[in-house]
């Protein structure tokens, strides 16, 4: 097809698809005064809780929802309560239906869910206590970001353990595309990543760690773009998440640094009135945890900003529908899909970015910490 | 606002399920991925240098065929050359021989002719002889003194007695 016909079939697509809701729109004006007033108050679209609730953690694995009834997958709910409390545990079925203001008993304790609007612990299992004080459990709950870090574990393993297999049985053997395709992944991050900033004798000893951490940090960002069940969960745009890949890579540094990394912290070559007070040393040990802070605060803020972002364009569907009617909705939607789609290949390349660049940075530290000094 | 604060419970799970993967992982995947596609590099690259060997060895086979081909042809050049040589030799021989032969084999038959020539001529000696002797008997027995008539007498005996000589 001629290119320029095919720009101009484009236009005329997205102008007809413009002008379709539009006139819905002006079929709907008539009674959009009464009707959807009513329906606004009816069902007010809670923006906070809508984008929230989609790129926050949650009890159970909410699916859809046909005809008013929430399909959900109900995942555990493990706890312990606070002062010497008991052990609970039972499935989540029994706290997300609850209505407004019901509590759910259990082995003589009462739970309920806070609202994500709630002032205190806001979407959390809360206890209330016989007084009506409200307390919050040790929580161990099985949520939906556990069960997005376990898919990400379980695929990870399915992924590698085969291939790896294949090498150990015949590493001559002239490998499968799917031999390739790991192999390629692997080397991408081995060679273009690990090796320009790891000493190459210790290579081996630190290539685990940080091809696992690209690998779990790569397949959660993409897991969590795929909207529907069982991935969507936003499991590295939380800091939980985050904050222990940060420590173990903050354990791998620190944990792994040679003679001179320490002394550079301790006793680095600068007059001695720097270093007898004690400015230096405090200056080199707030950087070393600032680095792997910033790490952590970098990955989270990425990944939940797109997600974020992608949410509230689609929420703004239903903002402009509620402020301006129908019509006006419709409008929006047509616009908020392509700034959605957009939005993914963005996210896509975010994805990828995101578990390099922390990768890049981990290995740049570890290796940093490995280095022996230049003039001996 | 709670996005920003750690939920324990989840950096539990989170802990347990990394460390966990992280540790099979590091002991059954990427040790022998790595190892493996090291080896298999290795073995890339020692075969592409063996082929290279293999290759210049396969010049060198050639070059000595080619070598050894000519060394053949020149060989069998100079056999078919020596070989014309010979059959020009013996022809020549043969030629030589048989003329030697043919010389051989006149002599003889000349020294035959002679052999036999000179019985003929003793032969001939001798029947003469015997004539002459024949004849002198019979004029000794006539006794004859006149000249005339003995004359006429040996020619009388010489047409009786006509020589008997064969040719």
């Amino acid at each position: 097809m001629n290119p320029v016909f095919r720009h101009i079939a484009f236009f005329l697509t997205f102008v007809m698809m413009l002008l379709v809701p539009a006139w819905a729109c002006a079929q709907d004006t008539t009674n959009v005064a009464d009707e959807s007033q009513a329906a606004a108050e009816e069902e007010k679209f809670d923006a906070k809780s809508f984008i929230f609730g989609h790129t926050g953690d949650a009890y159970c694995f909410h699916i859809t929802e046909i005809k008013g009834k929430p399909i959900c997958v109900w995942l555990p709910v493990i706890m312990k309560c606070k002062d010497g409390g008991s052990w609970h545990c039972f499935s989540s079925k029994h706290v997300c239906e609850l209505k407004e203001g019901e509590t759910y008993e259990h082995n003589g304790a009462r739970f309920y869910v806070a609202s994500i609007n709630a002032e205190k612990y806001p979407g959390k299992l809360v206890e209330v206590k016989a007084d009506g004080s409200l307390s919050r459990p040790f929580d161990i709950s099985f949520t939906k970001n556990a069960f997005g870090i376990f898919l990400v574990c379980i695929f990870m393993l399915a992924f590698f353990i085969p291939a790896a297999k294949m090498y150990k049985k015949d590493p001559m053997a002239k490998p499968t595309k799917y031999q390739g395709l790991v192999e390629w992944l692997t080397y991408m991050v081995l060679d273009g990543i690990i090796r320009p900033n790891i000493p190459e004798k210790k290579v081996n000893k630190f290539a685990p760690y940080l091809l696992t951490v690209f690998f779990f940090i790569f397949f959660a960002n993409l897991f969590g773009l795929i909207p529907f069940f069982p991935f969507s969960a936003n499991v590295t745009g939380n800091l939980s998440i985050t904050i222990v890949l940060a420590l173990l890579t903050f354990f791998f540094v620190n944990a792994f640094g040679n003679k001179h990394y320490w002394k550079e912290i301790f006793w680095p070559d600068v007059p001695v009135f720097l270093k007898a007070f004690p400015l230096m040393p405090i200056i080199e040990v707030i950087s070393a945890i600032i680095k792997p802070f910033a790490l952590m605060v970098r990955l989270f803020a990425n990944i939940l900003a797109g997600h974020i972002v992608i949410m509230v364009l689609m929420g703004l569907i239903f903002i402009i529908g509620g402020m301006y009617g129908v019509g006006m909705g419709s409008v929006t939607s047509v616009i908020s899909i392509f700034m959605t789609i957009f939005m993914f290949a963005l996210e896509l390349l975010v994805a990828y970015i995101q578990a390099y660049v922390f990768t890049i940075l981990s290995s740049l530290f570890i290796g940093l910490a490995q280095q022996e000094p230049e003039h001996e | 606002m709670d996005l920003f604060l750690p939920e324990s419970g989840l950096v539990i799970w989170m802990l347990i399920a990394f460390l966990v993967v992280f540790a099979i992982l590091a002991k059954v995947a990427w040790p022998m991925i790595m190892g493996g596609v090291e080896k298999r590099n290795t073995h890339i690259a020692e075969s592409l240098l063996a082929a290279e060997e293999a290759n210049n060895a396969l010049a060198g086979i050639e070059q000595k065929k080619q070598e050894t081909l000519a060394a053949t042809q020149a060989e069998q050049i100079r056999i078919m050359k020596e070989s014309q040589d010979l059959k020009a030799q013996v022809i020549e021989e043969a030629k030589v021989q048989a003329r030697q032969e043919a010389e051989k084999i006149v002599a003889e038959a000349r020294l035959k002719i002679e052999k036999e020539q000179a019985e003929a001529m003793a032969q001939i000696k001798n029947e003469v002889i015997a004539l002459s002797v024949d004849i002198a008997e019979k004029l000794l027995q006539r006794e004859l003194s006149d000249k005339q008539a003995q004359n006429a007498y040996i020619e009388q005996l010489l047409k009786d007695n006509p020589p008997r000589i064969e040719a």
